[in-house]
């Protein structure tokens, strides 16, 4: 069998997160890297500028620094982790998708929930008046 | 079937050929340990999700205190970002370097992760002193325990993880670039561009957002 080495373990069809294209020479992963790096700078200086500029309509800014972040958390990922969508690296995305799940739901639900408390409780201030 | 046509086959159908995945026994132990580390850093990261929301929460309690635009300092930020990005890359080079159990290369890309590294500490340690000196410390109110908690808490991932590079340069220096050493390697760069991730969530929420708000 080719793919069982002396060790008894198959090479497998996986690929550990974090883990490069074997097959890939050294000038191409320097390149990748490279890539990633400039990608993520170029994110980074639009979201410093975003935050600064007048260009943008003042709401809008805050959704495009949330969508600049994301874009290079994408980056980052694909790019330094080396997750990709490709078959080998279906169980590193399905923990990925879960973990992003959980922290959707923490996020979304204490700001929601919180948002709800401060609507609907009396203000500190109305509740010491009625103490009296 | 050779492993030359399970990897080049239809990409679909893998697992799903001649032999079924559990037949051929159990996954490389680089492959158990890296997504066993995968999945502590996803538990990180809710952690983190965790102190995001409290943040989230509170940001606005700045109990007559002063608020996010009146204490953040961009530039600053701007140099950490980028040292940290930087070294990030740093990491990357030093991953290319166990690839092909190359010393020099990766001691010189380590040696630099960590220098970089040390430097966004030693930034955020500035930023910190400033604020407690001007009176703006954690117990002021709970926007700003909130803010030390979370950044502190992501300054302290670095500080460990700088002790863990230091640990695998010494490792490598002594023992060479042997099996478990190289998945120790493996982890620890997971470790450290998950913290650049982090980073990027953070900029983005407490000081970005919170000169705005």
């Amino acid at each position: 069998m080719s793919d069982q080495r002396h060790d008894g373990q198959h090479t497998g069809d996986d690929k550990a997160p974090g883990e490069k294209d074997e097959t890939e020479s050294v000038s191409a992963a320097i390149r990748g890297y490279a890539i990633g790096f400039g990608l993520a700078a170029i994110l980074t200086i639009a979201s410093f500028w975003a935050q600064g500029t007048g260009l943008i309509y003042g709401p809008g800014v805050p959704v495009a620094l949330v969508a600049l972040a994301a874009a290079q958390m994408g980056v980052h990922l694909v790019f330094f982790l080396h997750v990709t969508s490709g078959p080998d690296n279906t169980n590193n995305v399905m923990a990925l998708a879960f973990g992003v799940l959980i922290v959707a739901l923490v996020m979304v639900g204490s700001l929601w929930i919180m948002a709800h408390l401060n609507h609907n409780l009396m203000p500190m201030s109305a509740a010491m008046e009625m103490g009296r | 079937m050779s492993a030359h046509a399970a990897q080049h086959g239809d990409p679909n159908k893998l697992g799903h050929g001649e032999r079924s995945s559990s037949e051929l026994g159990p996954a490389p132990k680089r492959i158990v340990v890296a997504y066993g580390f995968w999945i502590f850093l996803l538990s990180d990261f809710i952690m983190f999700a965790a102190f995001f929301a409290a943040y989230a929460v509170l940001s606005s309690e700045t109990a007559g205190g002063p608020a996010g635009r009146d204490l953040f300092d961009l530039p600053l930020v701007q140099w950490e970002t980028a040292i940290l990005l930087l070294s990030s890359f740093a990491c990357g080079m030093a991953g290319i370097a166990t690839m092909v159990r190359h010393h020099v290369w990766f001691q010189v890309s380590m040696a630099a992760t960590a220098l970089l590294g040390a430097g966004f500490l030693a930034l955020e340690l500035y930023e910190f002193t400033h604020l407690i000196g001007e009176g703006a410390g954690p117990g002021r109110s709970a926007f700003l325990s909130s803010f030390f908690a979370l950044v502190g808490l992501h300054g302290v991932h670095v500080a460990l993880g700088l002790i863990w590079l230091t640990t695998m340069m010494a490792q490598v220096w002594s023992k060479g670039f042997r099996e478990d050493i190289s998945r120790r390697i493996a982890c620890f760069a997971l470790f450290w561009h998950a913290l650049d991730i982090i980073w990027v969530a953070l900029f983005t929420v407490v000081y970005l957002l919170g000169v705005r708000s």
